[in-house]
Parts: C-alpha cells; sequence; structure tokens
C-alpha cells in the first residue's frame, strides 16, 4: 500500500512546512527583521560581524598597532591595500626599524572580503560599521588610514 | 427578498422610466460590463499588494509601506508608471499575435468572472449551464498564454508556453470532475442554483467526505490552473526568465500580471461559490436564531470574505511549497488526482443515491 502511504506523507510534510511559515506570519508583527533604515538612521543597529569600510584604530596619543609587515597587502586578492614604508633608525635602541609612512587604502576597489583583518598579525585594522560610502569624485575614494604624525604603539611586535 | 436582489431591481426600474426596453437592455449591459472592468482593475490591484504585504510577512519583513497608508496605493504606482512605459518586443515576434495575446487572457478571465453571482442577483448573466461555461471559458485563457510563447519569438517563452499547456490541459480534467462531484449532491450547473441549495448548510458540510475530497483536489488543481507556485513551471524564474511574458513589457505585461491575479481570484471564488455557500451566509439548520443573526452580514461580504480566506490559503502555499519538477507535475495528476477523483465521484454518487448526504 505505498501509494495511500505516500499520499499520508505528502500532506504530512506539506502540513508540517505550513506551520512553520503560519508561525512565521502571526508573529510577523513581533519579530521583523528588516530595519527602517533612513528614518532611523541616527539608532541604526549593526550585527555584530557587519562589514563596513576598513579603518585603523588609534589611541588617544595617536598611536596605532601597524608595524608595517605588509601582511595585509599580500592577503588582498585585487591590490585595494599599497604601504608605503621604510627603515628608520630608533634613536633608543640605535638600530633600524621598518615602520609604515603611508598605509593607502583603496575604497574603490575593495569588496569587504575580510581577508586583510584575517592576516593582520597584529591587530591594527579592523572592518568598521561605516556603510553610506558613495562619493562624487573617485579620488575621495582612496585613503589613508594612518593618522598624520601618527606612529607605533610601544610593545607592538609582529 | 434579499438587499442585493432590491438594489438590482431599483436600478432596472429606474432605467425603463428613463429608456424604451431595448435600450434599457443595452445600457444594462454597458453598466454592467463598466462594473466588471472596474471591480476587475481594483480587485487586481488589491490583491497584488496584498500579495506582496503577506509575502512580507511570511518573511519577517515589512514588505511595501511607503506609498500612502500602509502602502495602499503602492501598486496603483506601480500601475501608473507601467502604463507610462514604453512596449518592447523582439524584432522578429509576430507583432499581430504579439499584440493579441494579453487580450486572450483578460477576455477570458472577465468572462469567467461574470458567470460567479457576488451577492443575489448580483452575477452578470446566470445561465443554466454556468459551471460548464466556467470550464470552457477558463480553458481559453492557455490559448493566450501559448500565442504570446509562439508570438515572441523567444526559446524560453515558447518552452513556458508548452509547460502552460500541458499543464492546464492535465489540470482542467481535476478542476472539472471536482466540481462535478459536488454537482452531483445539487443536480444543477446554474451557480444560483448551487447556491440556494446551500441555505441549510453549505456543500462542503452536506457531502461530508466526499466533498472535503473534492474540495482539497479543487484547491490543488485550481492552484496549478491559476499558475502559482508549486504549479509556476509556465514562469518558472530560475529556469526561463519569466516564461510566456518575458518579452512583454509596459501594458501588456500589466495585462499579464493582472490576469494572473485574477485568475486567483475565480479560482478562489468558484472555490467559495460550489464548497463554502458563496454568499450564502454561514446556516445551520435548525438554529434559526444563529441563522438570522448571519443573515444581517450582507451576502458580497460573505462572498468576498470566503473568497479571502481561499486566496491566503493560496497565498500561504506559494510562500511555503518549493516548486515541483515537470515529471513531477504531471505524476501527481494523472497517478494521483484523476484516479482519486474519479474514485471519488463513484463515493459520492454513491452517497447521493443512498441519501447519506444531508
Amino acid at each position: 500500500m505505498g501509494y495511500f502511504s505516500d499520499i499520508y506523507k505528502g500532506f504530512k510534510t506539506l502540513l508540517t512546512g505550513m506551520r512553520v511559515t503560519g508561525k512565521y506570519f502571526f508573529n510577523a508583527r513581533k519579530e521583523i527583521i528588516t530595519q527602517q533604515y533612513p528614518d532611523n538612521r541616527s539608532t541604526l543597529t549593526f550585527p555584530e560581524r557587519f562589514r563596513g569600510r576598513v579603518y585603523m584604530p588609534h589611541n588617544e596619543n595617536n598611536e596605532h598597532r601597524c608595524t608595517g609587515c605588509q601582511a595585509c597587502e599580500i592577503a588582498c586578492p585585487n591590490g585595494s591595500i599599497e604601504i608605503v614604508w621604510d627603515r628608520i633608525l630608533n634613536p633608543d635602541t640605535g638600530k633600524k626599524k621598518k615602520t609604515i609612512d603611508k598605509h593607502i587604502y583603496h575604497l574603490s576597489m575593495c569588496t569587504m572580503c575580510n581577508l586583510c583583518i584575517i592576516a593582520c598579525p597584529t591587530d591594527a585594522i579592523k572592518m568598521s560599521h561605516e556603510f553610506e560610502l558613495a562619493a562624487f569624485d573617485r579620488a575621495d575614494l582612496t585613503m589613508v588610514l594612518n593618522q598624520p604624525g601618527s606612529k607605533l604603539m610601544d610593545g607592538v611586535e609582529d | 427578498m434579499h438587499g442585493t436582489e432590491r438594489f438590482t431591481a431599483t436600478v432596472h426600474e429606474w432605467l425603463l422610466s428613463i429608456f424604451t426596453a431595448g435600450t434599457t437592455h443595452f445600457v444594462e449591459m454597458v453598466l454592467i460590463g463598466l462594473a466588471y472592468l472596474g471591480f476587475f482593475a481594483i480587485a487586481g490591484l488589491a490583491l497584488v499588494y496584498l500579495e506582496r504585504r503577506i509575502a512580507a510577512f511570511f518573511q519577517v519583513r515589512l514588505g511595501p509601506n511607503r506609498v500612502g497608508p500602509q502602502g495602499m496605493f503602492q501598486t496603483l504606482a506601480d500601475a501608473l508608471k507601467l502604463v507610462a512605459k514604453e512596449p518592447i518586443g523582439t524584432k522578429k515576434a509576430d507583432s499581430f499575435l504579439y499584440s493579441l495575446a494579453p487580450y486572450f487572457l483578460i477576455i477570458s478571465s472577465l468572462m469567467a468572472i461574470s458567470v460567479i453571482p457576488m451577492g443575489a442577483g448580483f452575477s452578470g448573466f446566470d445561465i443554466d449551464v454556468g459551471v460548464f461555461f466556467l470550464i470552457a471559458v477558463s480553458s481559453i485563457g492557455v490559448l493566450g498564454i501559448l500565442i504570446a510563447g509562439w508570438g515572441s519569438y523567444n526559446k524560453y517563452a515558447l518552452i513556458g508556453a508548452l509547460r502552460s499547456g500541458a499543464q492546464m490541459i492535465s489540470y482542467e480534467l481535476s478542476v472539472g470532475l471536482s466540481l462535478l462531484t459536488m454537482i452531483l449532491l445539487v443536480g444543477s450547473l446554474r451557480f444560483s442554483d448551487i447556491v440556494q441549495s446551500q441555505s441549510d448548510y453549505w456543500l462542503i458540510f452536506k457531502g461530508h467526505i466526499p466533498a472535503l475530497i473534492a474540495f482539497i483536489i479543487f484547491i490543488i488543481s485550481g492552484t496549478a490552473e491559476s499558475n502559482r507556485t508549486p504549479f509556476d513551471l509556465v514562469e518558472a524564474e530560475s529556469e526561463l526568465g519569466a516564461g510566456f511574458h518575458s518579452e512583454y513589457s509596459g501594458i501588456q505585461f500589466a495585462f499579464f500580471f493582472l490576469s494572473e491575479f485574477i485568475n486567483m481570484f475565480i479560482i478562489s471564488a468558484v472555490a467559495a461559490t460550489v464548497f463554502w455557500g458563496g454568499w450564502m451566509p454561514l446556516h445551520l439548520g435548525g438554529f434559526s436564531g444563529f441563522n438570522q443573526t448571519m443573515d444581517y452580514i450582507p451576502g458580497p461580504i460573505w462572498f468576498l470574505g470566503k473568497t479571502g480566506v481561499i486566496i491566503f490559503l493560496m497565498m500561504w502555499f506559494r510562500w511555503t511549497f518549493p516548486r515541483l519538477r515537470i515529471d513531477q507535475l504531471m505524476k501527481l495528476e494523472w497517478k494521483y488526482l484523476l484516479p482519486l477523483n474519479l474514485i471519488n465521484i463513484l463515493i459520492m454518487a454513491f452517497v447521493v443515491w443512498m441519501g447519506w448526504h444531508l
């Protein structure tokens, strides 16, 4: 009697599916997951792992954690990151040390793939929650992530 | 005498006092045609809005809520946009058939809707082969789809149209046979007789088990008839673009879109009329107090309410079930629905013969 048990199973599974969607429908008012974006611009809530543009956090002494190891530059699949660096003499130790001059980030090529953040050994760069990234000039999309006059935080080694 | 019957009689007498009998007949035909066209447009727009809104709630979204209160005028704005757009077609399209096709669909749905009574005396024309006429006319629609697929000179459109042909021919059988099951109970093909016979109990209660089976079969095959998910192989977006209407734009596309929703309304209205009593209020034999309370709600509201419940059921199907493959579609009809339906007719005939119905 496979014929009738097939019909029974068919109806049972269809009703199971309808129960699931029905539960969502009748509770829809309580748990809407979309946000009314331009209206709630000031109170937007982001998921924790939201990927906006890349930024480099600085502390209050204008220090960052980037050692200039170029791991992010190598990891980037489409060349959005360019690091300008030099070996600068450290007056305390008397040794020359690799230091960044500019951490250049081309937002116009970036796909927010997160690979540079995974590659960074010192957690110097992060994904921000900034997503309104449109600009009127293409040059505005090329930015320098380290602030002018900033230097490496003490004790950060890669 | 029901309120709606009084209304039509008043209008008829008023027209007779102005015109001669022949002119009155003509004016009435024009008025009813205009009323149906208006209803067609409003119902189509409302159903598109409802579909989008209900779909959104099923997916825990909000849906259109910007244009007007709760986004009510969104579909009106969309329709205005479609009217204003330029119709673009393919170069090698058979332009006569290409521009003819949408009207086939529209006219077949308009003719089908005209026999359904929306209240006492509220039907376009109440002929004694109503159900037969409805089935005959609603299958003209598939001709429109086939013409659209052939005329647009596009492989996807043609595949979609031929699928539609196969689907319609198969599922037409189930629709007809499941309606026939209920006609065994009533003994008349006229829609007003069918509604009148449900003044004590609705047919789905009268015929109990075989009626319930017929109702389920009718809903399944009706969903297939109106080309909605899970039977939307005709316009399967992931395989065929948009199927038979992929080459249409502007107002012609709007015609296809509207007629799809009107077909859904017709199928729901037929289900409501034949199984749930149409405009007849919920009556239980013996409880005259209860019956009188129910009579205060006017017939058209009962009709639209019942139709709305079945439309909601069909939308629920759409946002739950995955699409069938073409072989599964054929298997469902020819190996399951049709044999079950034939057996069901025998059972119903036996039930009517023995007088086991209510």
